[in-house]
């Protein structure tokens, strides 16, 4: 190769590096502020601000979802590993919402630990198969929700 | 010497030439894989157990992101070697590359809100994946207007290659974009290692849709550049020939 390409080939690849070492250490340092929601382990651990809007993320944790009878009025606990918070909501749930699955709520954490959302967003998986094997997997039996693979920062 | 073929390969001539004799029965197998894998996964496929027909969007929405992405790097590569042995074909190729990227990136992004709002609930969240792939349209555009700016080619395709090499940080971010932090799109489905957590009846026109996105892509690629060869070489010899030839055709 000729001496003068080379030298035009280790400033493009220098420029490659220097700049994707930049942009990675800006990335790097932004990484709590790129992040969409706490999990609710955060909530736990007391490390999120009250009274500002935010998001949490979490799973569904089945049979927590309970319904008022006259009102659009829901709650229902995201869970993780290690946390759990209760989330109050009014209005309509999108149709992926469902227990034993992800949702990330918009709303503000009060004093009395009940994050009220005013937007509720439904995290679906990566999982994709025709009714018949997902009946077949669970045996025939109705879907059992479960919150055991919920992993949201693999 | 041993670079010689490679000098030949920056031709634009030789370029054109060949193509031209590819292009009449690339351009069909192009058009029919896409007509084949597209009908496929929209009319054939099964339902999806949980989102029904509306993850259907998954055959439009993830193979022109995949193509996004991957035409990136062609293009900052057809940048660097530009910069590196001064030759005309690989700026007119990374030029071309910006305005077929620019319009995947578009495409991914609108069908990926199509896709959001009957599942998560939202034409868009600003989602780490989301952000990171406006960014990678916004690239696009810039390299698109850069080259337009400059009155001088020379100092114009200088100036959009190295704001191609500069951006090629952004496709590995977001390409882990959904592991590294909470975020509201799901992870990959497919894995190269590992098994595939979606279902083979669904994951084989996937397959076949992302090679008629490849081959289309290629196909969309070799028309914009031939456009951009006669566009910067319409004074010369050989195309002024090939016009005087083409015309004389039309004529009979």
């Amino acid at each position: 190769m000729h001496p003068v390409r080379k030298q035009r080939l280790l400033i493009v690849l220098a420029l490659v590096v220097l700049s994707s070492i930049a942009i990675g250490l800006l990335v790097f340092a932004l990484r709590e502020n790129i992040n969409l929601f706490y999990p609710p382990a955060k909530f736990s651990t007391g490390e999120v601000p009250r009274d500002v809007r935010l998001r949490a993320g979490g799973c569904v944790q089945p049979g927590s979802v309970s319904r008022d009878e006259n009102s659009l009025q829901v709650t229902f606990d995201l869970v993780d590993p290690s946390g759990r918070l209760t989330v109050s909501y009014e209005g309509i749930l999108p149709d992926l919402f469902a227990e034993g699955e992800a949702a990330v709520v918009n709303g503000i954490w009060r004093e009395d630990n009940i994050f009220y959302a005013d937007q509720v967003l439904a995290k679906h998986d990566e999982n994709y198969m025709p009714p018949e094997v997902a009946e077949a997997m669970n045996n025939g039996e109705k879907h059992q929700a479960t919150c055991d693979e919920a992993k949201y920062d693999s | 010497m041993a670079w010689q073929w490679f000098h030949k390969l920056g031709s634009p001539r030789w370029f054109y030439e060949k193509t031209s004799r590819w292009l009449t029965w690339f351009a069909p197998l192009s058009v029919a894989l896409l007509l084949v894998g597209l009908t496929w996964g929209l009319a054939f496929a099964p339902v999806d157990a949980k989102q029904g027909n509306s993850y259907r969007i998954i055959y439009i929405h993830m193979p022109a992101a995949v193509l996004s992405l991957a035409g990136y790097y062609l293009m900052a590569i057809a940048g660097g070697i530009g910069l590196i042995w001064k030759m005309k074909l690989p700026f007119m190729v990374m030029q071309s590359a910006a305005y077929v990227g620019a319009a995947l990136t578009a495409l991914t992004l609108i069908t990926g809100s199509l896709w959001g709002y009957p599942t998560w609930g939202t034409f868009w969240e600003w989602d780490a994946r989301n952000i990171f792939m406006l960014i990678l349209l916004f690239l696009y555009l810039s390299i698109i207007m850069l080259g337009r700016v400059y009155p001088v080619r020379e100092a114009a395709d200088k100036a959009c290659a190295i704001l191609a090499l500069v951006g090629t940080v952004n496709v590995p971010i977001i390409y882990k974009s959904v592991d590294w932090w909470y975020s509201l799109h799901q992870p990959a489905s497919i894995k190269l290692t590992g098994s595939s957590s979606i279902h083979p009846s669904m994951l084989y026109p996937l397959l076949l849709c992302i090679v008629a996105y490849y081959c289309f892509y290629t196909l969309s690629l070799i028309l914009y550049t031939r456009q951009e060869i006669l566009a910067r070489e319409a004074r010369t010899k050989w195309v002024s020939e090939l016009v005087n030839t083409q015309s004389s055709h039309t004529k009979d």
